[in-house]
């Protein structure tokens, strides 16, 4: 009888340790910037063309940063959201415009002009939020995803929560689901509010 | 039908600009180019998890070679280059992770597991040797065993 309990107690283990990874998300990679400043940067503005955003401008509230671009099909999904969201006004949803041209592969951006590509991530991005809705308080244009390297984007959206302080608390990474909102990032804001 | 195959050839010509613009800054440099090959053949593309940096075709692994190319031209080391790369993505986008608590267990893990087979592995024989050690055999059952073997040879 022992000599079947114990391949059958081993076989249990393993069946757990499957079952747990299958819960697992192998794409949620632990970002090492939790905890740390958030990288400084200073892009164009989307809404006001003769401006410039930067996160030091954020400095003293929490606020959120999400990473989109219109061509990013996830960011569709998390985008109704993120607008019922904002209207709470709980806190500051700033946008990071990521390649809006350069990553949309009909677009051959290196015809473009640096002008012509700035202009046409404008006119996309704007359309795109009139027609959807506009979470943003403000919308920062990462042309060529250099600030989003420095932020550690790898897969749109991705959304931060930045403390007071300016440093990054918590990385979300892919669309924000009603329930990653209220279990993770609401509880995290209010907490960091105090 | 002959629309079909123009828009394939179309298809085909892009590709090749594409891939030429891709290329194009390996005459360039030769050594910045082997040196960007060396570095990324070490680091994971996080878009297609399986690839290395330097075989993936994910629009972040090209933006990321652009961003490894730049910082060899600046003079950067190979470590600092490195560096840069995990303090944005983190331990994860290194094949070989540097050894520290946190990782302990996926590089000694393999070798605890070696060791727990051994270990099963000399148990099993050491039981199987007992169990197999030939019984002792009375007068009775020696003249059976005799009488069976005669009994098949005949």
């Amino acid at each position: 009888m022992k000599r079947f309990l114990i391949p059958l107690a081993v076989f249990f283990v393993l069946l757990v340790f499957l079952g747990i990874g299958l819960t697992l998300n192998p794409r949620d990679v632990p970002s090492p910037l939790k905890d740390k400043p958030a990288p400084s940067f200073t892009l164009p503005q989307l809404e006001q063309v003769d401006k410039t955003f930067s996160p030091a401008d954020m400095k003293g509230k929490v606020w959120l940063l999400n990473v989109w671009a219109s061509w990013c099909v996830s960011c569709r999904q998390e985008h109704p959201l993120l607008v019922s969201f904002s209207k709470e006004g709980k806190v500051p949803i700033v946008g990071l415009s990521y390649k809006e041209v350069r990553g949309d592969s009909e677009i051959d951006a290196g015809k473009l002009s640096p002008d012509d590509e700035l202009n046409l991530t404008r006119r996309r991005s704007n359309a795109w939020l009139a027609a959807r809705g506009n979470p943003y308080s403000v919308v920062a244009l990462d042309l060529d995803g250099r600030v989003g390297i420095d932020y550690g984007v790898y897969g749109v959206p991705e959304t931060y929560v930045i403390d007071k302080a300016g440093l990054i608390r918590m990385k979300h990474t892919g669309p924000i689901t009603p329930e990653s909102l209220k279990t993770q990032i609401l509880p995290l804001v209010a907490e960091l509010s105090k | 039908m002959k629309l079909r195959t123009l828009l394939v050839c179309c298809a085909l010509l892009f590709a090749g600009t594409a891939m030429a613009k891709e290329a194009a800054p390996m005459a360039a440099d030769v050594e910045i180019e082997k040196r960007m090959v060396a570095i990324s053949d070490e680091l994971r593309c996080l878009v297609c998890q399986n690839e290395s940096l330097s075989g993936s075709h994910a629009e972040l692994a090209q933006d990321l070679r652009r961003e490894i190319r730049k910082m060899i031209a600046e003079g950067k080391t190979d470590k600092e280059i490195l560096d840069f790369m995990v303090a944005r993505y983190g331990d994860f986008v290194r094949y070989r992770p540097p050894l520290k608590p946190t990782t302990w267990l996926l590089w000694g893990g393999p070798f605890v597991l070696l060791a727990g087979g051994l270990a099963a592995l000399i148990a099993f024989l050491r039981r199987r040797a007992t169990e197999i050690a030939a019984p002792e055999l009375s007068e009775e059952e020696h003249r059976r065993a005799a009488a069976l073997l005669d009994q098949s040879n005949s």
